[in-house]
């Protein structure tokens, strides 16, 4: 141990007790973050101890990576600089929950799966089927921006976050937004932090708006002999007048990966469409769904077992800790376009990706957004080098169609090689100005968002 | 403050860029222009009228050249004084920019400019089965850049959100006169949500000149109840009791028998006058979904004590009941010769408190307050009916709605739920942030709008009177009814 990282340690134990402070660099493995390795971890019990530590980090310009389970620390860019652990993990009560007005407040490191428990009391629920949810805290949640199948229905966290209170660069607490359900009163600073992977503020308190857990859900898997006539049921769906929680395009691997002993197996496409409601709205969707899935030549359409409410959604939300578990150099590619462009999107990576001899699973949202996992069968410059050229190329085709592509997931060291960011975009300075209004010194985990934020 | 007449070279550089049919200034144009639907009035020094972005570029730069405050105007039908030039300077109303520049049915996307009158984009869409959810009850005139600026909400917002939720990619021009882009037609851009920043930041980061928003295809079934009440607590019980159920209703409003007497007088909704509270409620979706949410909703107001509750029959007497509704303040309007309306909002549970506070108040200070509001998500419009001739009822009214935003606040609500924040409530926003948040608010909107020359003194109060609840100076412009009536 350094002396520098002692007297940091030191520090932070007088800040907030010893017994909160990890320090031996034998323990602070599971912090690290692309080889980067932080001095200390500290583990605050409160916003106010979050703030102080961030004040100390500011005053000695010690760059602060805040975390939760540390599920998604592999997404983004590597910290340019890595003193401090904030391991939100101390922060995990509810803070209040009232079931009739529909709002809940929690402390940022809080897991998903206790806000599920208390929310299931009284059939409630967040509608966050995420990848990791098993593990994952909601500050991590909502700082890295991670997405659910069920966005379909419900949106995503930017349309039901009410609230959230953070600690800025400054080391000062400072909130947007509230606890009630309709609220337009200042600006809305949150829907910044979402997604900003703690760039701009560390998170301390998250207020959510809370939905009626549906009484019953179905979930229908249709399969197809090609992409497209997987991709037109979507578009057969958006037609109609029904409204599924989740539609998914699941492509032949992705569904061999998540196959389970009820989903049919199959070489093909699926499409696997999640309902809720009565039994006579669950009836009709079925019946209407298997019309529509017969008119685009479906081989297959079944229902799936649902043994639990929402057991589809979140089954499919496993795709990218599975996608990542199948190749010791899964390059996960987010590709989002609006929905008629699914098509050309897949059929260019999977193009792109067979001519380099890469194997690759994809799921498709049918909001228009494409997980693409680029799995090498070996993590050696050899793949690098195919992965580069295959991500180059479809991000070249990607620009013409005025979408969005990022590479959220792919080894560490290959970071700096690959464009994660995507495409250079015009609006990054406003971007930067604005983080350096919430972290002028620059210690809020520097260098792991667009552009080196 | 606002000087009434415009420096002769600012007006020539205007007009040489718009045409002089493009740019009004005679004292008698400006007299539409001097207020908006809520209760503040100021003059602005012209009023200008740009087509196309560069325009609307090359008045920002204009304004910026001669140092001139610069504010943004829909159909002015806001209730905050969002459009107000409260420190005078060039209006820029988007008037002519009012065209509906791409339908994408399949995406269910829309490319409009800010000028579009809100209905008339849902009706544009709507032989493809879409319509742009955000309604408004000004939505027959409100103007789609309003409510962008504003975030505004509407009596639909419990079940398809406010207009942020609909909203992916902004053409704005900033002030420093760059044209910047926000957002995509494609979900999750990668970086800051500026968009999500831009939308309810009403007008003070840039003006917009271009809107990409969601389409939201119609329910094939929609169901409206009109539950009548003997008892406001009733009905206010049977709002939280349906959502306790699970329940989400499209709509969930409410009415107290103060506010039905004067509608009915006015528009023939078939309310009846002797009731102390209804409740519209719609649901919708799939037929089998609406026929037995509506069922459900029906059992829920009888086992509250509704005397009596009524399913519309057809399209016709939808839209009457929904006449009753968005007319309401219309008809209120006629009582008085002055009212005031609120925007609080609160937890829904606390409705039934909130309303007997909120009734004690109007006793207290001698007024007759009539409720009218979106009670499925706790926002509140209580109407003042008061004479802003008389100083003295004035000050009641100012003090009265004062009490009722502090008991929202008390119960863990909010001072604005869909109206803005403006030039109206600016100095209510120390009740519910602290200095850091306003500090960090005002830093945030200066890196898009450093000089404050772009629709000044609004949302965030002024350095002077934090914190501090005052009644305006006698001085001030009195509260007018006049405004176009919206909420």
């Amino acid at each position: 141990m350094t002396t520098a990282s002692t007297t940091i340690s030191a520090r932070m134990a007088d800040l907030i007790g010893a017994k909160n402070v990890i320090a031996d660099p034998a323990s602070l493995g599971p912090y690290e973050i692309g080889n980067n390795v932080p001095s200390v971890a500290a583990r605050p019990e409160s916003a106010e101890q979050v703030a102080e530590i961030v004040r100390f980090a500011a005053a000695e310009k010690q760059a602060i990576v805040p975390c939760g389970a540390r599920t998604k620390l592999a997404m983004g860019a590597p910290p340019a600089r890595y003193d401090i652990a904030l391991d939100m993990t101390g922060l995990h009560r509810i803070v209040a929950y009232d079931p009739g007005d529909m709002t809940l407040s929690v402390e940022a490191g809080i897991p998903l799966r206790n806000i599920e428990a208390a929310l299931l009391d009284q059939r409630q629920f967040l509608p966050l089927a995420v990848p990791f949810a098993e593990h994952a805290t909601a500050s991590g949640t909502i700082a890295s921006g991670v997405d659910s199948p069920l966005r379909q229905f419900y949106g995503t966290a930017r349309d039901f976050v009410l609230g959230i209170e953070f600690v800025t660069g400054h080391g000062t607490a400072a909130k947007s937004g509230g606890r009630v359900v309709k609220n337009v009163s200042g600006y809305d600073l949150h829907k910044l932090m979402i997604g900003a992977l703690g760039t701009l503020g560390v998170l301390t308190k998250i207020n959510f708006r809370t939905f009626p857990l549906p009484a019953a859900t179905r979930a229908v898997a249709a399969t197809f002999d090609d992409a497209a006539h997987a991709i037109d049921l979507r578009h057969a769906i958006a037609r109609s007048p029904l409204r599924p929680l989740a539609v998914e395009i699941l492509s032949p691997s992705a569904g061999a990966m998540l196959v389970g002993h009820d989903l049919p197996a199959s070489r093909g496409w699926f499409v696997i469409v999640s309902f809720a409601g009565t039994a006579a709205v669950l009836d009709r969707c079925a019946r209407d769904l298997r019309q529509m899935a017969e008119q685009h030549a479906a081989t297959s359409v079944a229902p799936l077992a649902e043994g639990q409410i929402l057991a589809a959604p979140r089954r499919v939300a496993k795709f990218i800790p599975m996608a990542l578990a199948a190749s010791p150099a899964a390059t996960i590619l987010k590709l989002s376009v609006v929905p008629t462009g699914i098509r050309a999107i897949l059929d260019t990576a999977a193009k792109t990706a067979d001519a380099a001899q890469l194997s690759w699973a994809a799921l498709a949202r049918g909001v228009g957004v494409v997980y693409f996992a680029l799995l090498p069968a070996e993590r050696t410059e050899d793949s690098l080098a195919r992965v580069t050229r295959a991500v180059r190329e479809i991000f070249a085709r990607f620009a013409a169609a005025a979408g969005n592509a990022t590479i959220p997931w792919c080894p560490p060291e290959w970071k700096a090689a690959l464009p994660i960011w995507g495409p250079a975009r015009a609006d990054l300075a406003h971007m930067r100005a604005l983080k350096n209004v919430f972290d002028p010194h620059g210690i809020l985990a520097p260098g792991r968002f667009i552009g080196g934020i | 403050m606002a000087s009434t007449t415009i420096d002769p070279r600012l007006l020539r550089d205007l007009q040489k860029l718009l045409g002089r049919d493009g740019v009004l200034h005679k004292p008698e144009a400006l007299l539409l222009y001097e207020y908006d639907g809520s209760v503040e009035t100021a003059k602005p020094d012209c009023v200008v009228f740009p087509r196309t972005t560069e325009d609307v570029a090359g008045i920002v730069r204009l304004a910026k050249q001669h140092r001139v405050p610069l504010v943004g105007r829909g159909a002015g039908t806001g209730l905050s004084g969002g459009a107000i030039a409260r420190n005078g300077g060039i209006v820029t109303s988007f008037a002519r920019m009012n065209r509906i520049l791409e339908v994408d049915a399949e995406n269910q996307r829309a490319r409009v400019q800010p000028g579009v009158v809100n209905s008339d984009l849902s009706l544009a869409v709507e032989h493809f089965g879409l319509h742009f959810a955000p309604d408004p009850s000004s939505q027959k005139a409100c103007t789609i850049g309003g409510n962008v600026s504003e975030n505004s909400g509407g009596p639909h917002t419990l079940a398809y959100g406010v207009t942020t939720n609909h909203v992916l990619a902004l053409e704005v021009v900033l002030p420093s006169g760059e044209v910047a882009h926000f957002g995509s037609g494609a979900v999750d851009p990668a970086g800051y949500d500026l968009t999500g920043l831009f939308v309810g930041s009403e007008g003070t980061f840039g003006l917009v000149t271009e809107i990409t928003v969601k389409l939201t295809r119609l329910p094939e079934a929609t169901k409206t109840l009109l539950a009548i009440y003997d008892s406001v607590d009733d009905a206010t019980e049977t709002v939280v009791e349906i959502t306790a159920r699970g329940i989400t209703p499209a709509a969930c409003e409410m009415m107290d028998g103060w506010t039905i007497r004067a509608v009915e007088d006015y528009v023939h909704a078939g309310f009846p006058l002797d009731c102390a509270a209804v409740l519209l409620i719609e649901v919708d979706g799939l037929c089998e979904a609406a026929e037995y949410e509506a069922g459900e909703v029906a059992d829920v107001c009888r086992a509250h004590r509704a005397r009596e509750v009524r399913l519309a029959k057809d399209a016709r007497e939808r839209d009457l009941l929904w006449k009753g509704r968005k007319n309401a303040f219309g008809a209120v309007g006629r009582l008085s010769p002055t009212y005031y309306t609120q925007d609080g909002v609160i937890p829904r549970t606390k409705l039934p408190a909130t309303l007997r506070r909120v009734s004690e108040i109007g006793a207290k200070y001698g007024f007759s307050i009539g409720n009218i509001f979106h009670a499925g998500d706790g926002n509140l419009h209580p109407i003042i009916l008061f004479d802003a001739r008389d100083p003295e009822q004035l000050r009641k009214a100012v003090a009265a709605s004062d009490e009722i935003i502090q008991f929202c606040i008390e119960v863990g609500g909010s001072i604005t739920g869909e109206h803005g924040v403006g030039m109206e409530k600016d100095r209510l926003m120390p009740l519910l942030f602290s200095e850091a948040d306003l500090d960090l608010m005002r830093r945030v909107r200066d890196v898009f709008n450093p000089e404050g020359l772009l629709n000044p003194a609004k949302v965030l109060p002024g350095p002077k009177g934090c914190g501090e609840i005052h009644v305006r100076p006698a001085t001030e412009p009195t509260p007018a009814s006049t405004g176009p009536a919206s909420a």
